[in-house]
């Protein structure tokens, strides 16, 4: 037993495997928030006047408005003016035509996160939006999407192209005075994903943004929008990483789904930002507002993640059902190891007649994290026949590790039916004692049942991030057992 | 500030008063207990909904009238046959009736008692014997637990006493009967009841609350249930209150080492009622179960909040709560589980379901699991629904009318609980209340219904 001791805190020691820095040529601004940033922000990326009256009012509703602290998660004040609001690889005025523009260092960093855009151009499957820091650099396949009409850019490059469907969705799920974190991301987003998939049209190959903070004291405030016009198909993927350090860092993205008649969204999350070291030093707050709205009759909006990083992580990813039988789905692993905190589930606001809704989330918590479970599942009035399945798991893996959740369930309609459950349990013993019987490894066998408690939740991610979040999976509790 | 005296209503204004009457007779230490909770209600006030735990309950209609405080009471010309009907029939109990919150001995049935056991009114013991109380009072409830028992503490004066030394245990039920006559105008009561039940020591308690006449009253009880190692405690609370009264009501226990506790909640009456009820597991292998039904049609709202606090290892909980639910009422149920992190091979379990026979009624719920150690095996569960279709077609098929039907499926959502209830007397009594309130439920629904 001993020798696997050792070998198990050799692995727990090993370190974040993405937590290098680019040297890269960067154009940062100053640290500091205030109106002038923001106009300096507007003014670097060339936006029409519409986004820049946007921005200023958000930043002028979040001076009124004041922290929340409801949240199961506890960590020292954030100092607003301390972050950097905007940094950028320097590179010519004019974004990349093609990947040869792109700097090769940022393209290395991409290759050492498994993200070879090269490869990109000759494998088909995955259509990539690279965001490093707060631009996008790269996005693949834009010309075999165009094709089929699909506008798949980044956030900065619609804004130019298609400023009427920016103006008519943004902030049409999230508004900008929707809550602290999310007013304070209109203000002051940089950059992020646009995707708008038009009527009839079933996407052919899955859409991937990877999110990557490098430079010091920066935060990163990404802003994605997905619209789905009637009868459309579209897969999303998102994976972020940042590099190793002391100092804690702030993600406050936002990201709005709208799904008209018959469409179909499905946002996959592996969210892998650095999750501060054994002590709890440094790691990214992870404040990010997620809503989707099936405004359509009959549409659907499916979310999954898999959170596994972040030093702290507050995430409601919700669906609005306002269409008549929509269909709204959340599927969640969120593990906390060390000293990491999790405040994370989802909302379902039930508006429209016999919608449904179905959430999974499974909680893993070892070390001495903290991991909540915070939901609401609210039936409206006018929502007859709305039907909702919510269950929600907790594994405890060590002593010094907490498990709690908190679902709401407000249910003004009759004809509607709402289950909710929960169970918190440990590994069982009987279960790690057939392994080992067979000769498996204790650490492989609580990898193994790890997973099995996960399945329900990793079947509905893409194959390629399935197997890529199983792993991290493993990666995330090594050392956890023992 | 100015909010602060907004929320505490027409409260402080009678303590005053009520501090002279009593304070002839109150030792010291009580005097100061009640000080310091009227200052704590003062300077806090009572809850809003911007409170997470009153986020659905809105306590206004409570503080907007003034109650007065009964200070006295000669017992309303209340004779005994007025109370007969809510014995149960059961002679053979201990009862003690209080009429309007004041002890009436008259009333009372007391029967003989083994060496050292006390059933009694707690004003009387105040007086008499202040130190059987003292170690006791204020201890699993101290006074700033919450606004609505620092409201309670102030005002507190009688109530039900039950003391059983070691190794005794009482066969009958002792039962603490709380009318309301609803002739003294707006009046409010703060019954509090102190139980203390020694090691290896039984006895069962039954609250009730019902009134003679339907009038404007707030009720605003305490109970307080201190366990010793292997004691057995089953508490049974009845509400029944007038359709015009409020009911704010706490019950508060902590378990010694391998001791066991039932509780049993029924919520049947009042205009806005809600009930605290929270069990703490304060020894090795204490178990507890907390079952309760909650009704409510009309405008009534009605909400429960229960809380298990596993401090030790090996101990377990169980809990159900039912709730139905007709008209435009509203209910609300929260239940916690708190295990905290010394506390392994914690073992617990809850349930809520509710029925809504109403498209207008409304429920609010929240199981909510708080677990800091890791050698536990806890669940909940809740749900929300109507009367299944399926089952109304399977009677309707066999020649029984709809509503008919619909009363018998609702009895039996309800008889989960009611058959919990082991005495015999409240079984039968419940039986009968709730198969006449059920009667009249959800006529709404059905098409040319009345």
């Amino acid at each position: 037993m001993s020798t696997e001791t050792d070998r198990i805190e050799q692995i727990a020691t090993q370190e974040y495997k993405y937590g290098f820095v680019t040297e890269v040529d960067t154009d940062v601004a100053p640290p500091g928030l205030n109106e002038d940033v923001i106009r300096m922000l507007s003014a670097k990326k060339n936006e029409p006047e519409f986004m820049l009256e946007w921005r200023l009012k958000a930043y002028r509703h979040w001076l009124t408005m004041v922290e929340p602290t409801w949240a199961n998660v506890h960590y020292p004040a954030i100092d607003y003016q301390a972050i950097r609001y905007y940094a950028a690889p320097r590179m010519k005025p004019k974004g990349p035509d093609s990947l040869d523009e792109v700097d090769k260092e940022i393209l290395r960093t991409y290759e050492k996160l498994g993200i070879s855009l090269e490869e990109q151009k000759r494998l088909t499957g995955v259509a990539v939006d690279a965001v490093f820091d707060s631009v996008s650099v790269a996005t693949t396949f834009k010309d075999k999407l165009a094709g089929l009409g699909i506008i798949f850019c980044s956030f900065s490059e619609a804004v130019q192209q298609h400023p009427e469907l920016i103006k008519k969705y943004l902030g049409s799920v999230v508004p900008y005075s929707d809550n602290f974190f999310a007013t304070l991301n209109s203000a002051v987003f940089s950059d992020g994903s646009f995707c708008y998939i038009p009527k009839g049209v079933r996407c052919p190959m899955e859409l991937s943004t990877y999110f990557r903070i490098n430079t010091a004291d920066v935060g990163q405030f990404e802003r994605t929008l997905i619209v789905a016009e009637e009868g459309s198909y579209v897969s999303y993927l998102e994976g972020c990483t940042a590099p190793i350090r002391d100092t804690n860092q702030l993600h406050a993205a936002v990201v709005e789904l709208v799904a008209l008649d018959d469409a179909t969204i499905k946002y996959s999350t592996v969210q892998n930002w650095y999750p501060g070291d054994k002590e709890g030093r440094g790691g990214i707050y992870n404040f990010v507002t997620k809503r989707g709205k099936c405004v359509g009759a009959r549409s659907k909006i499916s979310w999954t993640q898999v959170e596994t990083g972040s030093a702290i992580t507050w995430k409601y990813p919700g669906c609005i059902l306002q269409g008549d039988d929509s269909i709204g789905e959340f599927y969640s692993v969120a593990v906390v190891n060390n000293l990491q905190q999790a405040d994370t589930g989802t909302k379902m606001i039930h508006i429209g007649k016999n919608t449904r809704s179905t959430i999974v989330s499974k909680g893993i918590s070892a070390g001495r994290g903290q991991n909540s479970y915070r939901g609401l599942v609210k039936i409206l009035k006018k929502a007859s026949g709305a039907r909702n399945y919510s269950q929600c798991d907790s594994l405890l893996i060590g002593d010094k590790c907490g498990a709690h959740t908190f679902p709401y369930l407000e249910v003004s309609n009759s004809s509607s039916q709402v289950e909710h459950e929960a169970s918190t349990s440990k590994i069982s013993d009987d279960q790690l004692f057939y392994c080992r019987q067979r000769g498996i490894k204790s650490e492989d066998a609580v990898n193994m049942i790890v997973n099995g408690y996960c399945k329900e939740v990793f079947k509905q991610l893409p194959m390629e991030f399935a197997v890529e979040a199983q792993k991290l999976l493993g990666v995330s509790l090594e050392g956890s057992v023992g | 500030m100015a909010e602060i005296a907004e929320r505490t209503g027409s409260f402080l204004e009678g303590f005053d008063a009520f501090l002279r009457s009593a304070a002839s007779r109150s030792p010291e230490r009580l005097q100061a207990m009640r000080r310091s909770a009227i200052d704590r209600l003062a300077s806090t006030g009572f809850p809003s909904k911007r409170d997470e735990e009153w986020k659905y309950t809105n306590i206004s209609p409570v503080l907007e009238r003034v109650f007065a405080p009964v200070i006295t009471s000669q017992g309303n010309g209340v004779a005994r046959r007025d109370v007969d009907r809510f014995t149960f029939g059961a002679v053979a109990w201990h009862t003690l009736v209080f009429i309007d919150g004041h002890f009436s001995r008259e009333l009372s049935t007391l029967h003989p008692l083994h060496d050292g056991v006390i059933i009694g009114s707690l004003a009387e013991t105040i007086d008499r014997q202040f130190e059987a109380i003292e170690p006791y009072l204020a201890r699993v409830t101290p006074h700033d637990t919450d606004a609505f028992t620092a409201l309670n503490t102030a005002f507190l004066r009688d109530g039900g006493f039950v003391f059983v030394p070691d190794a005794v245990a009482i066969e009958s039920p002792v039962h603490l009967l709380y009318v309301a006559t609803g002739g003294t105008g707006a009046h409010m009561v703060h019954p509090r009841n102190l139980i203390v039940a020694r090691e290896n020591s039984a006895v069962t308690v039954v609250e009730s609350f019902v009134r003679i006449s339907d009038g404007v009253c707030f009720t605003n009880p305490v109970t307080e249930i201190v366990m010793g190692p292997h004691a057995s405690v089953e508490h049974y609370k009845l509400q029944d209150e007038s359709p015009d009264a409020y009911h704010v009501g706490s019950i508060h226990s902590r378990q010694g080492r391998d001791s066991v506790y039932t509780s049993i909640c029924v919520s049947l009456g009042a205009a806005l009622s809600r009930h605290n009820i929270v069990s703490t597991l304060d020894g090795k292998g204490a178990e507890c179960t907390l079952n309760g039904l909650f009704t409510a049609t009309g405008t009534r709202h009605v909400d429960v909040h229960t809380t298990i606090d596993h401090l030790q290892p090996n101990c377990s909980s169980r809990e159900v709560y039912k709730g139905i639910l007709d008209g435009r009422s509203h209910g609300v149920f929260n239940g916690k589980i708190i295990v905290r992190p010394d506390a392994q091979k914690s073992d617990a379990r809850q349930t809520n379901k509710n029925l809504l026979l109403d498209g207008r009624a409304r429920i609010n719920t929240k199981p909510q699991l708080e677990i800091f150690a890791n050698d536990v095996k806890c669940t909940h569960g809740a749900t929300v629904g109507r009367l299944e279709a399926e089952s109304l077609f399977y009677m309707r098929s066999r020649g029984i009318g709809e509503q008919t039907a619909r009363a018998i499926l609702t009895k039996a959502f309800a008889s989960e609980i009611v058959d919990f209830i082991k005495p015999d007397p409240i079984r039968a009594h419940l039986d009968s209340v709730l198969h006449e309130q059920i009667e009249h439920m959800g006529e709404a629904m059905i098409p040319g219904g009345a």
